[in-house]
C-alpha cells in the first residue's frame, strides 16, 4: 500500500460518512453538511491524484472549481431552507413535500 | 453524528481542518489556504447562521432524529467496501515527482490560460447564485409585488 491509496481510503471514508448523513438525517442543514463531506472527499481524491500521477496541476484547478460550486450551492440551499422555514415552520426535508405529486 | 446539530457543525469544523492538513501533506499549499478560507470561514459560518436562524427552541422543535438507519448504514458501508476494494486492487500508475515548491503561480497561470472559460463560467455561477440567494432570502415579497 503506497501513499496514494492511503489518501484514497480516507476519501472513501469521508464519502461514506457523508452519504450516511445524507441518507439518515432529516434535518435539511444536516443533509447539507453531509453534502459538504462528499464534496471534500472528491477534492481530496483530485489533489491526491494530482500529486501522484503524471499530470501536473489540473487536479488542483478542478478542486478549486469544486470549492466554488460548493460555496454557491450552500448559499442557495440555505436561502431555500430559510424560505421553507418561514413558510412551513419546519426544516424537516420529509415534511416539505408540497411539490410532491 | 451527535444528537446536537451544533456539535455536528463543530465536528465538521475539525474535519475541514483535517482535510486542510492533508492538502498540506499533498504539497497543495494554495488549496489548503483556500480550504481554510472558504470552508471554515465561509461555508461553516453560513451553516451555523442557518442553524441558528431556524433553531428557535420555543417555536419549533428542531428535528435531529435519524431515519433509515439500517438501510443507510448498509448502503454507505456497501459503497465504502466497493470503493475500497477497487482502490486497493487497481494498479495505479504512481509517479514519484519531486514536491512542488510553490503552486500558486502555476495555478494562476493555468487558470488564465487552459482553464479561462471555466473560470469565467464559475464567476458567472457565483454571481447568479449570490443574487438568487439574496432574492430568495428576503422576507415577504416573494412575488415581487405582494409587499
Amino acid at each position: 500500500m503506497n501513499h496514494l491509496e492511503v489518501y484514497l481510503i480516507i476519501g472513501a471514508i469521508l464519502f461514506s460518512l457523508g452519504l450516511f448523513a445524507v441518507i439518515t438525517r432529516r434535518n435539511a442543514i444536516a443533509v447539507l453538511m453531509g453534502i459538504e463531506l462528499i464534496l471534500n472527499s472528491a477534492n481530496l481524491n483530485f489533489v491526491a491524484f494530482a500529486k501522484y500521477s503524471s499530470v501536473n496541476l489540473d487536479g488542483h484547478v478542478f478542486a478549486i472549481f469544486v470549492i466554488i460550486m460548493a460555496a454557491a450551492e450552500v448559499a442557495v440551499a440555505l436561502a431555500i431552507v430559510l424560505n421553507i422555514y418561514n413558510n412551513l415552520n419546519t426544516i424537516n426535508v420529509d415534511d416539505a413535500s408540497t411539490l410532491r405529486g | 453524528m451527535s444528537r446536537s446539530l451544533t456539535h455536528s457543525v463543530f465536528a465538521l469544523l475539525f474535519t475541514f481542518f483535517g482535510v486542510a492538513g492533508l492538502y498540506v501533506f499533498l504539497s497543495a499549499d494554495f488549496l489548503a489556504g483556500v480550504q481554510l478560507l472558504i470552508y471554515v470561514g465561509g461555508i461553516l459560518v453560513l451553516l451555523l447562521f442557518g442553524l441558528m436562524l431556524t433553531n428557535r427552541i420555543t417555536t419549533v422543535k428542531i428535528s435531529q432524529g435519524r431515519v433509515n438507519r439500517f438501510v443507510g448504514g448498509l448502503a454507505s458501508l456497501g459503497i465504502f467496501l466497493i470503493i475500497g476494494y477497487v482502490m486497493l486492487t487497481s494498479h495505479w500508475n504512481v509517479v514519484n515527482k519531486p514536491p512542488a515548491e510553490d503552486t500558486i503561480e502555476a495555478i494562476g497561470t493555468a487558470l488564465m490560460t487552459n482553464w479561462l472559460l471555466p473560470f469565467e463560467v464559475a464567476s458567472l455561477l457565483l454571481l447568479a447564485a449570490l443574487m438568487g440567494a439574496a432574492m430568495m432570502a428576503r422576507r415577504g415579497d416573494m412575488g415581487g409585488e405582494s409587499e
